[in-house]
């Protein structure tokens, strides 16, 4: 986005090639609208469309029964918030938050645990060294394998002969129900997930200019207050970003608690699989239910950090300190 | 320029609302049954079936590709767990795609698929039934019309480690006390020392569901009575539940054991871990290996389950065969089914896989007897199993069964709890007319 400074009007009169250049510039206009609009209209179908479907999904009841004389299912949809209803009330509602807290738990637990992880990661791999290209593609390898399988395996290590319980020398279930299953799923995910903060968090330490740090080494700032007062603060927009990244998807999170601990255990349910399994089941009107609710709890705390942390996510770049 | 967004943007609105009208609801209630349709159409056909763990299925399609090579069968194998086969057949029938002509089906599944009409019914006549075991053909059959024809079938059978119960002179056991004490013997030995009582599948998934009705049936009781009301709240349902709560605080079912399903069981048992296992006769070939991967290759044997009183029933598994509504070729899937589940393709399955076969003369053959010892003890299981609720919302009936099943066995809530609260959640499901 250019920034366009309104000249006085005296001047704009005065200099000729004032008016080729506001033409060129309402051309450039059109043009980007012309070339956007094939992007925005793949997103419009791609993004929006599912969106608005599900939404009109989630509005759909459906009343059924099996005739009795052919024994065939029979159904028909009305319009109404019957979904949305249900969702919080009785049995299907403890359940319901209970998936909440524990979306939650694991979204604060595991962002923080990935932050600083991910923090330690970057300043490990900024640090010239022998190997440290190797290092660094090393280190991107858990983020590269796909989740599914990245929970097999570690399904496999959490087994209850599995390499976990044999260095730990305990046999703890970790599969079944309790706190220990919450931990595997979190140990898992920050396993996969630190790295791609450390990716992230190392692009914004390599635009650090050296001689910050030469100034803090010559006025005899301690290494800690380097990184506390320095460091930090200059990385932090591509902290935030990355930060905020991961909540957004530690929010969505499906694939490693349904495969690493299965189905329909509730210390480790999640807001999706909750929608998986009314789907799983052909009520697709719940399903859509508890996937615009899932929404919208995403789209609030998305809202809140860019407001509250001021995220840099459309690259106002660091001019623009909040 | 705004202009220009603003069309664009109210195109792509228009466009959005436009086709989300055009998502129309399924026109409900069917025209009538009136019998098997026509089968029409010859070609190449597939088979979806789940993961071949026996791996002979392929060697048999090829018997019939060489003789049909016009009409060729390609496998298509789906991941080995049961709820995940489903997912991929109700999402094939969702999407009406022609990628799956035969499904091997899960006994369960057949009143949800013929429900929703996503298979075909069968001419009843034109398959060999009355030869046929009467409680499977049972499974096949919807509303007195036959939707799947029995492939193979399955009942529970309880593996013991025989070297261990003849040191200390026992035979296998009838009732659950007997096994307690015998367990109590062999503990005793030295050279079963740390060694697991009993085991079956427990996690929570479908095996936690045939185990539990199993408990239930051996001790009496019934999950369904024969009109399909749920009758879990009785006396002998608590017994039978009451006999896994127990076995896993006197420490006679291993902690472990709350995370086995099928292989997890079998690799323990192979390990030497228990002295008894409730299995699916599969177990047999695979722990008879003598390539090194199993500890007890000849050490074992085969009986059916002991009850609270005496012998105890299985729960009938099984797969079935069945034509799925939106395929192509439906004139040779028929040919093809017909032959696969022939008598003579079930005595050469028997012989390579060990699964059980739903021809009642092939369990008197002596020939057979001799070379397959467990065929004994599996035809008396079948003879007295009984199948699991045959009901159109199985998914919700099996969730209800395994949420409160589990949580009495963890210790969540008590027995009286687990069941009452599984008796109110079944009628619910069941009232669902």
């Amino acid at each position: 986005m250019t920034t366009t400074t309104a000249a006085p009007p005296d001047q704009k009169k005065t200099l000729s090639p004032a008016a080729p250049r506001r033409g060129r510039r309402a051309g450039v206009g059109r043009l980007a609208v012309f070339l956007l609009s094939p992007t925005l209209l793949a997103l419009a179908l791609v993004v929006g469309y599912p969106v608005l479907a599900a939404l009109r999904l989630s509005l759909e009841v459906t009343a059924e029964r099996i005739n009795p004389v052919t024994g065939f299912r029979e159904t028909s949809t009305s319009f109404g918030l019957d979904n949305y209803t249900r969702i919080f009330s009785g049995d299907t509602g403890d359940r319901f938050f209970n998936a909440f807290w524990n979306t939650t738990t694991f979204t604060v637990a595991g962002v923080a645990i990935e932050t600083v992880l991910g923090v330690a990661m970057a300043l490990i791999m900024h640090k010239a060294f022998r190997g440290r290209s190797l290092v660094r593609a090393s280190i991107l390898v858990p983020w590269a394998i796909p989740t599914a399988i990245s929970a097999l395996l570690w399904r496999w290590i959490f087994n209850v002969d599995g390499v976990a319980n044999d260095i730990l020398g305990t046999k703890v279930l970790w599969t079944t129900e309790g706190f220990q299953a919450w931990l595997a799923v979190l140990i898992a995910d920050t396993w996969k997930t630190a790295p791609f903060i450390g990716l992230l968090v190392l692009a914004g330490l390599q635009i650090i200019p050296a001689d910050v740090y030469e100034a803090a080494r010559v006025d005899g700032a301690s290494a800690w207050r380097t990184f506390w007062r320095i460091t930090l603060p200059l990385v932090k927009p591509a902290l935030v970003v990355a930060v905020l990244f991961r909540i957004l998807d530690v929010l969505r999170m499906f694939d490693l608690p349904f495969v690493l601990i299965g189905v329909r255990k509730e210390s480790v349910e999640t807001l999706s699989m909750l929608a998986q399994y009314e789907m799983s089941n052909l009520r697709f009107g719940p399903a859509a239910a508890y996937a615009i609710v899932l929404f919208v709890y995403i789209a609030v705390v998305a809202f809140a950090f860019v407001r509250l942390l001021g995220a840099d996510v459309v690259g106002r770049g660091m001019g623009r300190q909040r | 320029m705004r202009r220009r967004q603003g069309l664009a943007l109210i195109a792509a609105a228009a466009l959005a609302v436009g086709l989300s009208a055009c998502g129309s609801d399924e026109p409900s209630g069917p025209s009538g049954p009136g019998g098997p349709g026509g089968f029409e159409g010859r070609g190449p056909i597939t088979l979806a079936s789940g993961k071949d763990t026996t791996g002979t299925m392929q060697a048999q399609l090829d018997r019939w590709n060489a003789e049909h090579p016009d009409e060729k069968v390609t496998l298509i194998e789906l991941p080995e767990s049961a709820d995940e086969q489903r997912r991929l057949f109700i999402q094939n029938a969702q999407s009406k795609s022609e990628a799956y002509t035969v499904l091997n089906m899960d006994v369960i599944w057949t009143a949800e698929f013929a429900a929703n009409q996503w298979i075909d019914e069968l001419p009843a006549d034109q398959f060999p039934l009355d030869q046929m075991i009467p409680a499977v053909v049972e499974s096949g059959k919807y509303f007195n019309r036959l939707y799947a024809v029995p492939y193979n079938t399955n009942a529970g059978l309880l593996f013991y480690r025989k070297d261990l119960l003849d040191k200390v002179g026992a035979q296998p056991p009838k009732t659950w006390d007997e096994m307690k004490s015998i367990c109590d013997k062999v503990k005793a030995l030295p050279e079963a020392a740390g060694i697991g009582c009993y085991a079956g599948q427990f996690d929570k998934y479908e095996g936690l569901t045939v185990n539990f009705s199993e408990a239930v049936d051996s001790a009496g009781g019934q999950v369904v009575d024969s009109e399909g009301k749920p009758t879990v709240n009785t006396e002998e349902a608590k017994k039978g539940l009451q006999f896994l709560v127990d076995g896993f605080a006197s420490g006679m079912i291993p902690q472990e054991a709350i995370t086995y399903k099928e292989e997890e069981g079998r690799r323990a048992f192979q390990d030497g871990k228990l002295i008894f296992h409730r299995q699916w006769p599969y177990q047999w070939v695979l722990a008879n290996q003598t390539d090194g991967s199993s500890k007890v290759a000849g050490k074992f044997g085969v009986a059916p389950l002991p009850g609270l009183n005496g012998p105890g029933r299985s729960t009938l598994g099984g797969a079935n065969l069945a034509i799925s509504k939106f395929a192509k070729n439906k004139a040779t899937a028929l040919d093809f089914i017909k032959w696969f589940s022939n008598p003579e393709n079930a005595r050469q399955n028997m012989q390579a896989n060990s699964l059980a076969p739903v021809y009642s003369d092939l369990y008197e053959d002596s020939a057979l007897l001799e070379k397959f010892p467990y065929l004994t003890a599996l035809k008396e299981s079948l003879s007295t199993a009984r199948a699991r609720p045959r009901v159109v919302y199985y998914g919700d009936t099996t969730a209800a069964i395994q949420e409160n099943a589990y949580a009495a066995i963890t210790k969540a809530k008590t027995v009286d709890q687990a069941l009452a609260d599984m008796q109110k959640q079944l009628e619910e499901v069941t009232s669902r007319k």
